[in-house]
C-alpha cells in the first residue's frame, strides 16, 4: 500500500517538474512556431549553474535555483535574437540550428563540470519526512508539488488576466492580426522565450536533489517534454499540466512495475493521441 | 555533361582501387565506414530531400536491423536468414514509424520522429533480457559471399562498395522514375498533388517505407563492420549525425549524401585524434551550415566557385534570378 502512494507522490513530483519544462516550451513553440529542442540543454544547464551555485559558492539552495533560472533565460535571449530570429519561418533551420545549439550546451556541460554524476543536497529545512496521520511524505517532493501549482496558478493569472498575457494569447492566435492591432509580435518572442527557458533553468535545479545532475540529462529530459506536448497539444497550458500529470505517473509506475518497457508504456499515450486526437488533447486544430 | 561523366568515371574508378592507394587497412576502413554512412545518408535524403520530410528518428530504424541481425545470428540463424530477418523488421518498424509520423508534416513529423526515435534507443538500453541493454550485443563472423570471406578490410570493403553502387543505383531510378517526380510533387505542392488526383499521403508512405529499406541495409552492413552493436548507435546524436550529413553534403542530390558522409566521417576520425571536444564541433558545424550554407556544401561550393568565376554582369544576372 504505502509502495503504490510513494509512487504516486514522485509521479505527482515528476509531473510538476515537468510542468515547468513543458510549460515553456508549449509557449514557445504555440507562439512562435519554433520546436527549441535546445529546452532539455536548458534544463540542464540551470541544474548544473545551480549546483555550481550552492557547491562552489555556498549559496542557500533558492538564491541558486532563481539565478540559475535567470541566467538560463538571459541565455534564451540570447539565442533568440541572434540565431533563431534570423531563422523565422524556416522550419527546417530552426530544428537544426536548436540541435546544434544542443550538443554544444552538452559538449560544454561535459567540459567544465566533467562526466561524474553531481548530487545537490536536499534544502534545509525540507529535509526528512512530514507524517500525515498514519502516512509519510519526504517534504522536498511536497515542496515540488507546491511549487509547481503556485507556478501554474501564476502563469495562468499571466496569460489570462493581464495585458502582457492577453498579447501573447492574440499572438498564439493570430500573429498576422496581432502586428497589425500594433503588438509588437518580436518583443513578445523574446519576452516568451526567455520566460520559458528560465522556467525550464529553474525547473532543473529544482530537479537536481531528485533527479541529480549527469551528462545525458538533457537527452532524458527533452523527449519527455515533447511527449507532454504532443499529449497536451502545443500552446495550450492546461494541456502541459495534464500531459505533464500522465507522463509523470506512466513514467513513475512503468519504472517500478515494467521496467524493461518502461519507455514503450511511456510513449503509448502519445501514439493514441496522434491516432485519435492528432491537434493534442487540449489543442486547436492546426490548418 | 560530358565533363560531369568524366567527374564520375574518376570518382567511381578513386573508389574501385580505393584499397591500393589509401594507405593501410585502418584507411581502408574509413572508407568503408563513409559508404555506409552514404547509403544511411541516402535513406535519409529520400525522405529529406525528396519529400520534405526531416526525419530525427532515423537510428532508431539503422538499429532495428542492426540488432535484428545481430540477435538472429546469436540466436543460430545463417547469415542470409538473418539479413532477410532484419530486412523485414526494418521495413515492418517503418511502417509503423510512417502511421504514427505522417499524421503531422514539417515540425509535427520532426517532432514525432524524434520521439520514436527515442522510444527505440529506450527499448534497446533498457529491455536487457532481449538486448542486454549498455553491453550491447556481439557479431562473431562475417559471412562469406560465394566462398569469399569478408573477414579482411578489404574483401568487406569491396562488399559494401557493390551494396553502395547498387544502392545509388536503385536511388536513381527511383528519382527519375514517374514515383519519383510526383514525390518531389508532392513535396512542392501537396494540395496541388491532391487535387490532380494523387494519393498524397500514400506517396509519402511509400517513400517512407524505401527510405527505411535502404537505412535497414545501411544498418546491416553497419553492424557486420563493428561487429557489434549497442544503444550508442541508436542516439539522437546518430539521428542527428546523419541528417547534418544529408545537408551539409547537399539533399535533394544523388551524391550529396556520400560527399556529407565523407566530411562528417573525415571530420570525425580525423579530428577526434586531436580535440575531445567532438560534439561541439558537431554542433557548430549545424549551426554555420544552416545560417550560412542553407543548400548544402556541394551546391553551395558550386554556387560560390561559379560567382568566383563569373563577371560582374553574370553575377549581377544571377542575383537577379529568382
Amino acid at each position: 500500500m504505502s509502495l503504490w502512494l510513494l509512487l504516486a507522490v514522485n509521479s505527482v513530483t515528476l509531473g510538476g517538474l515537468l510542468f515547468l519544462l513543458s510549460a515553456g516550451f508549449s509557449l514557445i513553440f504555440g507562439l512562435m512556431r519554433i520546436p527549441n529542442l535546445t529546452h532539455g540543454s536548458l534544463f540542464m544547464l540551470g541544474a548544473y549553474f545551480g549546483a555550481s551555485f550552492v557547491i562552489r559558492y555556498h549559496l542557500p539552495f533558492w538564491l541558486a535555483a532563481i539565478l540559475a533560472g535567470l541566467l538560463v533565460a538571459a541565455f534564451g535571449g540570447l539565442i533568440e535574437r541572434f540565431l533563431l530570429r534570423r531563422l523565422a519561418g524556416s522550419e527546417q533551420a530552426q530544428v537544426l540550428v536548436t540541435l546544434g545549439i544542443s550538443f554544444m550546451v552538452a559538449d560544454f556541460c561535459l567540459m567544465v563540470w566533467t562526466g561524474d554524476p553531481i548530487s545537490v543536497a536536499t534544502p534545509p529545512g525540507l529535509v526528512g519526512a512530514a507524517h500525515i496521520g498514519a502516512l509519510i511524505f519526504p517534504i522536498y517532493r511536497l515542496a515540488i508539488i507546491a511549487i509547481a501549482v503556485v507556478i501554474a496558478a501564476a502563469l495562468w493569472l499571466l496569460l489570462d488576466r493581464t495585458r502582457l498575457g492577453a498579447m501573447i494569447r492574440a499572438g498564439v492566435d493570430d500573429p498576422q492580426m496581432a502586428r497589425v492591432v500594433g503588438i509588437r509580435v518580436s518583443r513578445l518572442f523574446t519576452i516568451v522565450f526567455c520566460l520559458g527557458a528560465g522556467l525550464a533553468g529553474f525547473a532543473g535545479m529544482m530537479g537536481a536533489p531528485i533527479l541529480s545532475v549527469y551528462p545525458g540529462l538533457d537527452a532524458d529530459m527533452l523527449p519527455l517534454a515533447l511527449v507532454v506536448v504532443i499529449l497536451g497539444g502545443a500552446g495550450s497550458l492546461p494541456g502541459s499540466l495534464v500531459g505533464s500529470f500522465i507522463i509523470g505517473f506512466l513514467y513513475n509506475f512503468g519504472q517500478a512495475l515494467l521496467p524493461e518497457l518502461a519507455y514503450f508504456v511511456l510513449f503509448l499515450p502519445m501514439v493514441l493521441v496522434l491516432v485519435l486526437r492528432p491537434q493534442g488533447l487540449f489543442g486547436r486544430p492546426v490548418t | 555533361m560530358s565533363g560531369k561523366r568524366v567527374a564520375l568515371a574518376l570518382a567511381l574508378l578513386a573508389l574501385l582501387t580505393a584499397p591500393f592507394w589509401v594507405g593501410g587497412v585502418y584507411y581502408v576502413n574509413i572508407v568503408s565506414q563513409i559508404l555506409i554512412y552514404a547509403v544511411f545518408a541516402m535513406g535519409v535524403n529520400i525522405l529529406l530531400g525528396y519529400a520534405g520530410l526531416v526525419s530525427l528518428g532515423h537510428a532508431g530504424l539503422f538499429g532495428i536491423a542492426a540488432y535484428a541481425t545481430a540477435i538472429a545470428l546469436s540466436a543460430g540463424l545463417p547469415h542470409s536468414a538473418a539479413i532477410l530477418v532484419a530486412l523485414i523488421a526494418t521495413v515492418a518498424g517503418t511502417a509503423v514509424f510512417a502511421v504514427l509520423a505522417l499524421r503531422a508534416t514539417g515540425i509535427g513529423f520532426i517532432m514525432i520522429t524524434l520521439a520514436l526515435g527515442q522510444i527505440i534507443w529506450g527499448l534497446a538500453y533498457r529491455w536487457i533480457s532481449l538486448t542486454r541493454g549498455d553491453n550491447g550485443v556481439n557479431v562473431v563472423a562475417r559471412p562469406e559471399i560465394l566462398g569469399l570471406s569478408l573477414a579482411s578490410a578489404e574483401a568487406f570493403y569491396y562488399a559494401t562498395l557493390a551494396v553502395f553502387l547498387l544502392a545509388v543505383a536503385v536511388c536513381a531510378i527511383f528519382v527519375a522514375s514517374p514515383f519519383g517526380a510526383s514525390l518531389k510533387g508532392v513535396r512542392d505542392q501537396p494540395r496541388r498533388m491532391n487535387a490532380l488526383g494523387y494519393h498524397v499521403w500514400g506517396i509519402r508512405f511509400c517513400a517512407c517505407l524505401f527510405s527505411g529499406l535502404l537505412t535497414g541495409i545501411a544498418g546491416i552492413l553497419f553492424v557486420y563492420y563493428t561487429q557489434f552493436i549497442s544503444p550508442q548507435s541508436l542516439s539522437l546524436t546518430s539521428s542527428a549525425e546523419v541528417v547534418l550529413m544529408v545537408i551539409s553534403g547537399g539533399s535533394g542530390t544523388l551524391l550529396g549524401p556520400l560527399a556529407g558522409a565523407a566530411l562528417v566521417v573525415v571530420i570525425k576520425n580525423v579530428a577526434s585524434a586531436y580535440i575531445e571536444r567532438w560534439n561541439m564541433l558537431l554542433g557548430a558545424i549545424f549551426v554555420a551550415i544552416v545560417i550560412f550554407m542553407p543548400e548544402g556544401l556541394v551546391p553551395g561550393t558550386t554556387r560560390l566557385v561559379r560567382r568566383l568565376f563569373k563577371g560582374r554582369a553574370a553575377r549581377a544576372a544571377e542575383d537577379a534570378r529568382p
